[in-house]
Order: structure tokens, then sequence, then C-alpha cells
């Protein structure tokens, strides 16, 4: 009797579990199936629209027409802008962390205050890019003042991932260099640099990945409703990718004859954050069987 | 000169190490100087003054009052503490249908006198004009002008920014959206997120899980411009549809876009809790008989819960600020919702849509930088709780 009720639960509990997982598994699909549905929405809308007088003209007619090319110039100035910002400084404040602040209650305090600044929401950058950069310092609706902005933002990103190369790097690497006469600085310079490099990289394209599609923190430090000529200085304003969908996908003159420019617009963002993963995960590979082959 | 270097070097990196930090700073002091100056700016539009018949005896009136008034929804002084009389409302415009060019003069010399004589002929009357044409005339009453009071801002169930002769910046309405947007998201988005974390930690071979990881990964990096025009061009018209309703705008595409894109923050988080759960108390449980389920949530959900929670807090922040695409799917008014169904306005779609529009350094201006500031503290107080929390369980460990 009692082996007998022992089966019957023993068969129910794993019942239980097989839903359970089952359960998990169902809904674990379903979000793999809500991005392929996002993904193959644009995509299928986009590819038709996107063709080389796409990517290389200027929009015409109200938006309606044309391409969208000052718009992709526009986004690829704002990533090597707020690249030459935040690569520098984010890495040699990942440095700091790791190599020369006491570690303990300074280095907690600069994380927390790192993630802080990682969590802000990406108006309230746009709000202090306007109060700060295009009023206070005066640099006008720009591109250098958007991309101090947009650089604000891929700051912890550069940050934490320099941070974690470093600390990855054994202490013996270290203590070799320096037992060889080397100062500090130059055991950076010519020792873990060069380690930390890939992962360092790797970080510092994630993070131009999330600047070239973000909107709010450009709305009001530099985006151009419409500006169908190039930018010829960084104190020019200049048109960019995701404020271009935003704009033809909600205002304007004829929404139904814009919606094939968003499609293609919204195709080639896609594209770029595709490309952006693509390309960390590849720098990821090489470099990884570059140091195993040594 | 190598030591030059060296002690150069170490000065570069201290300073860019403290780079975060002040940028923290900044950002306080530039959002807080702007926001406020709200508190000093006057009730009614700056350089215009409300003025009233001697015989009235209606000394201050609060923005919501004036704007009531000059609506013809209040008609009667005795409503906000007067004399029983009728109101008439005055405003510039409306001089010249009463006097000719030549009765006001060429240079609207004269338009001071004839205001006066208007407000002195017409007891209920009350006047919004300019402060330079009625300066110092003694034969009216003037309304004293208040600053606006910061009870007013923060506990005001109206927004209206534009609103003249006084703008009226209530955030509830504003406030109460962002928390229901928010809210729902997140109801939306636990199930899946819980389910897909315990799936990747627990359940799925390596295999499966080096397949989900980077499409989690992709999932993060979509720019939230794009799932705002995903939700414009698919969720918006399906939900009409499906709700009948008058406009698909609505809360509800506003929570599923959020819910969306909470998603990678939540999974990420709650599965690295729950990865970092001992084997040794894993294998106890097994051990003992229990089912992998069982292990599961008597075990290691109970020992990760910190964890998630701080998943499921980081998805919450993430929500709060979330700016583009809410700003596309929730048609943005901005009234207190009463239904998930009805277009409402999020704080942070509310500076995006109307900082375009705003003077800088104006009221309205000003306005939008203290919601920044709001907006700024409610995610730094969520990311110090999460911090908070993530270092207590370091040192329990």
């Amino acid at each position: 009797m009692a082996i007998e009720i022992n089966q019957s639960y023993a068969r129910r509990k794993h019942g239980i579990q097989r839903l359970a997982f089952g359960v998990f598994r169902a809904l674990s699909y379903c979000v793999v199936l809500i991005l392929f549905v996002i993904l193959g929405f644009i995509i299928i809308k986009g590819i038709g629209v996107v063709n080389w007088d796409f990517l290389t003209q200027p929009p015409t007619d109200g938006m309606t027409k044309g391409g969208i090319m000052p718009a992709i110039v526009g986004t690829f100035w704002l990533m090597v802008g707020s690249a030459i910002f935040a690569f520098p400084v984010g890495v040699m404040s990942g440095i700091y962390m790791n190599e020369y602040a006491p570690q303990g209650k300074l280095v907690n305090f600069i994380r927390t205050m790192t993630n802080n600044l990682a969590g802000i929401p990406s108006i309230v950058f746009g709000l202090f890019g306007m109060a700060c950069f295009v009023n206070y310092l005066d640099f006008g609706d720009s591109i250098l003042a958007g991309s101090l902005t947009l650089g604000l933002l891929a700051l912890p990103i550069v940050i934490r991932t320099t941070e974690e190369a470093f600390k990855d790097i054994p202490n013996s690497y270290r203590e070799g260099s320096l037992a060889l006469g080397a100062t500090k600085a130059q055991t950076i310079w010519k020792v873990l640099l060069p380690m930390a490099m890939p992962r360092v990289i790797t970080g510092l394209i994630l993070s131009l990945g999330r600047v070239s599609g973000e909107t709010a923190p450009i709305l009001f430090t530099c985006a151009a409703y419409f500006l169908p000529r190039l930018p010829e200085s960084i104190f020019d304003q200049c048109m960019a990718l995701p404020y271009h969908l935003y704009v033809v996908a909600t205002s304007g003159t004829d929404i139904e004859a814009q919606m094939p420019i968003a499609y293609g617009t919204a195709f080639v963002l896609i594209v770029i954050v595709l490309i952006m993963n693509l390309l960390a995960n590849g720098v990821r590979k090489y470099f990884e069987n570059k140091l195993k082959s040594k | 000169m190598k030591k030059l270097i060296d002690i150069a070097a170490k000065r570069i990196f201290t300073v860019s190490g403290f780079t975060t930090s002040v940028v923290i700073l900044l950002i306080i002091a530039f959002l807080f100087t702007e926001a406020v100056g709200l508190f000093n700016q006057p009730v009614v539009e700056d350089g215009y003054v409300l003025a009233l018949n001697k015989q009235n005896d209606v000394k201050t009136l609060s923005a919501l009052q004036i704007k009531d008034l000059f609506d013809e929804e209040i008609t009667n002084w005795e409503e906000v503490g007067g004399k029983d009389m009728p109101v008439k409302v005055f405003r510039l415009e409306d001089l010249d249908k009463i006097y000719t060019e030549e009765q006001l003069g060429d240079e609207y010399q004269y338009a001071g006198d004839k205001i006066v004589e208007q407000i002195q002929d017409n007891p209920g009357m009350i006047a919004f004009v300019p402060t330079t044409l009625v300066e110092g005339r003694t034969e009216i009453n003037m309304i004293k002008d208040n600053t606006i009071p910061v009870k007013d801002v923060l506990f005001g169930t109206e927004w209206f920014p534009t609103a003249t002769p006084s703008p009226i910046f209530g955030i509830l309405p504003l406030l109460s959206g962002t928390i229901w947007v928010s809210f729902f998201a997140i109801l939306i988005a636990l199930p899946f997120g819980l389910a897909v974390s315990i799936y990747l930690a627990e359940v799925a071979n390596s295999k499966v899980r080096k397949a989900l990881k980077p499409i989690i990964e992709l999932l993060n990096g979509i720019p939230s411009v794009v799932y705002g025009f995903f939700g414009l061009a698919v969720i918006v018209p399906l939900l009409q549809r499906t709700f009948n309703l008058p406009v698909g705008e609505s809360g509800l595409a506003g929570s599923i876009v959020l819910a969306i894109m909470a998603l990678p923050t939540i999974i990420t988080v709650a599965e690295d809790a729950m990865r970092s759960c001992p084997r040794t108390m894993r294998e106890a449980s097994l051990a003992l008989g229990a089912t992998q389920w069982q292990t599961i949530y008597k075990v290691v959900i109970p020992f990760s819960i910190s964890g998630i929670t701080s998943g499921v807090v980081l998805g919450i922040g993430r929500a709060i600020g979330e700016t583009m695409a809410v700003l596309m799917v929730t048609g943005n008014a901005a009234v207190i919702p009463t239904s998930i169904l009805e277009p409402l306005r999020t704080i942070p779609a509310t500076i995006a849509a109307e900082l375009g529009e705003a003077p800088a350094g104006g009221a309205h201006y000003q306005s939008l930088f203290l919601l920044g500031v709001i907006l700024f503290f409610i995610t730094l107080i969520i990311n110090s709780c999460v911090e908070i929390v993530s270092a207590r369980n370091k040192l329990k460990r």
C-alpha cells in the first residue's frame, strides 16, 4: 500500500515537472518567435525598398521619394564622434579602476556611479546635452554636441568591458613586466593593453551599435528634420537614421507615401545593428583563436 | 624621463577614472538649475498682468482658477471667493473690437487709458494685458502675482503647458501614465522573463543555450525607434481591430512594446542569479529525492530571489525611462488614465514631444527639465536599490 502511494506521488511529481518544463520551453520559443516576427516583418517589407539609389540619394519631394544618404552619413559621423570621445576616456577609466585605484570603497563607488550612469534614461542625456553642450557651451545643434551626448551614453559600456578585460589578466604578467624593470605605465601600454584589446574592442563595437540606434539624446542636440545635403563641419546639424525613421513614421505631409521610406530606413538600421553584433562576435572569436594558438 | 611619464600617466588615468562621477554631478547640476527656475516663474505669463475692477475684492487666483475663468468655466466671481457678479473676460485683442484705430492712437499710446476705462465700466471684468500698458495705474486692482507653487506642480492633475494666460504644470497625469504603462509592461513581461530565465539556467542543454543567448542579446540591441515603428505598424492596428477602439494608440500598445524591450534585461539578470546557486545545494536537494522542478522552485528560486528581483526592478527602470517607442505608440494624451486601452502619455515622451517647441529659459522649458529631474531620481533610486541588494548578496557569500 505504502509503495503504491509513493509510486502515484512519484508519477504526479514527474508529471508536474514535465508540465512546468513544457510551459517554460513554450514561452522561451515564444520570445524567439517575437524576435523573428519583428526582424522578419521589417526585412520583408524593407528589402524591396533598399537599392543603390535609396542608399546614395538624398530625400526628395517632401521625404516621400528619394533615398536616405544624408541620414546614413550623419549616423556614421555620430558613431565616429562618440567613439573618439568615449573610447579613450572609457578605457583609461577602466584601467584606473583596475590598476591604480585602491581596491575597496573607492572602486566600489566608481563602479556604482558607472552603473548609475548606465541606468539613466536616454532622454535625460538629451536634456543634459541640450542644457550643457548646446546652450551653456554654445555648440548649438551640432554633430559635436550630439557626439558628446552619445559618447556619455556609450561610456559605461566601454568602462565595464575594459574593467572586466583587465581583471582577467593574471597577475604574473604584471609582475613579470615590472621585474624586468618596466614602469607601471610601460607595463600597461606594452603588456596589459594588447592582451585586453580584443574584449575592449568588442565592448566598443557593442556600444557603437547602441549609439547608432539612439534617438532621444540627439533629438535636441543635433538631429535635423530635413537637410538634404551632407554636413560640412562638426558644428553642422545632420540627419540621423533613427530620427529619420521617427520622422517619416509619425509626421510629415503624406504618411502613406512615406511608409516605404520608413520600412527601408528601419531595414538599414536593423542591418547596422546586426553587422555590429556579428562584428563584435567575430573580433572576439578571432582574437581568442589567436591567443590560443600562441 | 621614464618616471615622469609614469607619473603623468597615473594622473591622466586618475582623472578619467572619475569621469562618470563628474558627469553624474554635472547632470544633476544642469538639470536642477533649469528645473528650480520653474518655481520662480510667475503664474501669469511673463510680461503680462491680470487687472480687476476696484470693487472686486478677489486678490489672488491660482493657475487653475485663471484657466477656468478664461475658458469661461467659472462664470461668477462667487466661485473663486468674490462677490456675486458675472465674470467678463477681456483680452488685448478685444480692444480693437471696441475702439477704432483712431481712438487707440497710431502707436497704441491711448490703449492703456482705454483698458482702464473698460475695467472701470465693468465691475466683473478680468483683463489679461501687457504690464507696460497699465503699470502704475491706481484706478484698477492688479492680481497679486505669485510664483508657481510647488504643490500645484507636484500634485496638480492637469498638464496644459501652453495655456494662456497661465500655463498649468500638474505632473500627476504624466507620472500616473508612466507608472500605469510600466506596470502593465512588467505584468506582461514577468511570466515570459521568468520562464525564459529558468529555462536557460536550469532546463535547456548547452546547445540550446548557445543558440538562445545571442537571440536575447539581439533583442536588446534593436533600437527603440525600431520597436516603436513595429508597434505603430503592427501592434496598434491589431489592438484597434481586436478591441474595437476608436484609436489603436493606447497604453496597452505601449505596455506590449515595453514588455518586449524589458525582457532581455530581466532574463539576463535573473539567469545569472540562478546560475550562481551553488551546485552542492542542488545536489543535496536531488539526493533527497526531489525532482528537478521541485529543486528549482524550493531551492534555486528562493536562493536567487534577490537577484531575480533585481532583474525585474531593472526591467521596470528600463520601461520607465524608455522614450521613443512609447512616444510613437501611446497616443500622447495628457490625462490621468482610467483604462489601459486609452491613449496616455509618459514623462519621457512628454519631454521628447514638447522640448522642441518650448522656448529656452521659459516656464515650459523649465517644467520639462523638472520632469527630467523626476525621471532621473526615479531611475537613480531603482539603480541604487539594485546595487545595495547585490552588494549585500556578495557579503553573504
